[in-house]
């Protein structure tokens, strides 16, 4: 796992590897008990006993797939909208007050909206995950729909292509490198608040085991699955700055105003 | 101050408030015709209602009050630390060398993540919401702030070198100064953060507070009461990122 560092540096894990080693050490010399905090070994052996016997797997399926479902509906929405709002600047002016309005109402202030409408399981939580990632997808997409050269839409007229030709052909093109940008923070945004939803009320996936891990005095697989959810999260960060390095090289490294 | 913006732009932002009342139109029609449930979806005179009363005569003024100062006290505990952690760390190259990656593993972990190790930690209680929201909007100002310290113009390092300064007026006149930009947005984002966090730990630990009282709104079906409150929760964001954002314009006027 080098990465895009040219050369491996150990004094990255000086920290990890001594707070792993001064635990271990702590809970040994000590002996201590706890329902509250396991030593590392245990940790061990807890995650190695959830990874075979399953609920690992299925949790982390569970928590993925609403990620990734949720994150599906809100960037599609979000696309078409953004593309919409950039295009016709008027439309954009005229929706300003309702966007305002709307997107500072934090995603999980809906959890009692979508529990109502949906009860537990994954159609709430997807639904909430749509909603947070729609709205980054949206102004993102926004600006660099706008941000698109005139001229090369002009040129778009003058070849005499339609206005959907000209979406397809020329300005998603254009914007794709920022979109995809857009997209990379969305799916981080889509796993935090899926993960948040579980912990918070929805009985499914990796953030309702790790809850009830920690309701059911299980310190070690509360703690286990709190590693496993950090990895996830830093692949998942890992896998989409890889793609869009590679999808779109320089074109993709822009500084993101929010 | 803030400059008066032109006719025509005042004229489009009437308009687009004018569009904003017609969606408060459309829900109107669409509660009356009962298209939605009114269990799932109360018409806005209804939600309006229980707002006005709520604040007046309910707790609803008293539950915002809780959130905005759990939100408010759990940033300002974060913005210290993360500030001056990431000051410590990012003045040094050799510190950086050693924490970063740690950090970067860290970053992506939902800070939420942390409640079910707070709760065994602290238990249901207050100090665990507060240390959950300090927990969580500590690290996009730490990151921003080694961010801010690392990206400082080296030239102006080897001018405090030459100007014989000692190692906190560099700190102070050199680096905090260059770095304000970034630390600013951390902190605006952390502010974010914090108000997700106060929701979900009211909610979770049963605290006094606007998540704690949407969540009993829709357990008793209260609708209107439970759209009063995500409406409270949207103006805490509105105004308080307006808030950061005005900070930010006037502290950052010398830039440009």
């Amino acid at each position: 796992m080098s990465g895009d560092t040219q050369r491996f540096d150990w004094r990255g894990l000086v920290i990890p590897v001594g707070c792993v080693v001064a635990a271990e050490g702590a809970a040994r010399v000590t002996g201590w008990q706890s329902d509250m905090l396991a030593p590392p070994s245990s940790i061990a052996v807890a995650f190695w006993t959830a990874a075979l016997d399953g609920t690992l797997v299925k949790a982390t399926a569970a928590t993925l797939a609403t990620s990734l479902a949720g994150l599906a509906i809100g960037a599609v929405l979000g696309l078409l909208v953004g593309i919409l709002l950039g295009l016709v600047r008027s439309l954009d002016r005229l929706m300003e007050f309702s966007i305002e309005a709307f997107r500072p109402v934090p995603a999980v202030a809906l959890i009692p909206i979508a529990l109502l409408v949906f009860g537990f399981g994954f159609r709430m939580e997807i639904a909430i995950v749509a909603f947070a990632a729609f709205w980054p997808i949206l102004i993102l997409t926004r600006a660099a729909v706008a941000g698109v050269e005139p001229r090369l839409i002009q040129v778009g007229r003058a070849l005499g292509f339609g206005a959907a030709a000209r979406v397809w052909k020329i300005v998603l093109p254009a914007a794709l490198p920022r979109i995809f940008v857009a997209f990379r923070l969305a799916a981080g945004i889509a796993l935090i608040v899926a993960v948040t939803v579980e912990i918070a009320a929805n009985p499914l996936g990796l953030g309702y085991n790790m809850i009830l891990a920690q309701q059911t005095m299980r310190p070690e697989l509360m703690l286990a699955l709190l590693v496993w959810l950090g990895f996830v999260g830093w692949s998942l960060n890992r896998l989409l700055l890889w793609s869009q390095k590679s999808l779109f090289g320089p074109a993709a490294l822009i500084r993101i105003e929010r | 101050m803030i400059a008066l913006p032109s006719l025509q732009r005042m004229c489009w932002l009437l308009a687009s408030f004018g569009v904003g009342l017609l969606f408060v139109l459309l829900w109107y029609v669409i509660a009356q015709a009962k298209l939605v449930s009114p269990v799932f979806l109360p018409g806005p005179g209804r939600t309006f209602d229980a707002l006005y009363y709520g604040l007046v005569e309910g707790d609803l003024a008293t539950n915002t009050l809780a959130t905005v100062e759990r939100m408010v006290y759990g940033w300002l505990l974060a913005s210290i630390a993360g500030i001056a952690i990431g000051a410590m760390i990012g003045v040094s190259q050799t510190a950086r060398a050693y924490v970063e990656p740690t950090l970067e593993f860290l970053r992506p972990l939902p800070a939420s993540a942390m409640m079910p190790v707070a709760i065994a930690l602290l238990g249901l209680s207050d100090a665990m919401v507060l240390a959950v929201i300090a927990f969580g909007a500590l690290w996009p100002m730490l990151l921003a702030t080694v961010h801010g310290f690392a990206a400082v113009e080296p030239r102006l390092y080897q001018v405090s070198r030459a100007l014989g300064l000692s190692h906190a007026e560099v700190v102070r006149k050199i680096a905090l100064p260059s770095a304000m930009p970034d630390i600013l947005s951390g902190m605006r984002v952390g502010l974010t953060i914090a108000l997700i966090l106060a929701v979900v730990g009211e909610m979770l630990a049963s605290r006094p507070g606007l998540g704690q009282a949407i969540l009993l709104a829709a357990r008793a079906f209260q609708s209107a009461d439970l759209y009063a409150g995500v409406i409270l929760l949207g103006i805490i964001g509105y105004v308080s990122n307006l808030a950061l954002s005005l900070t930010e314009q006037r502290l950052l006027r010398w830039r440009v």
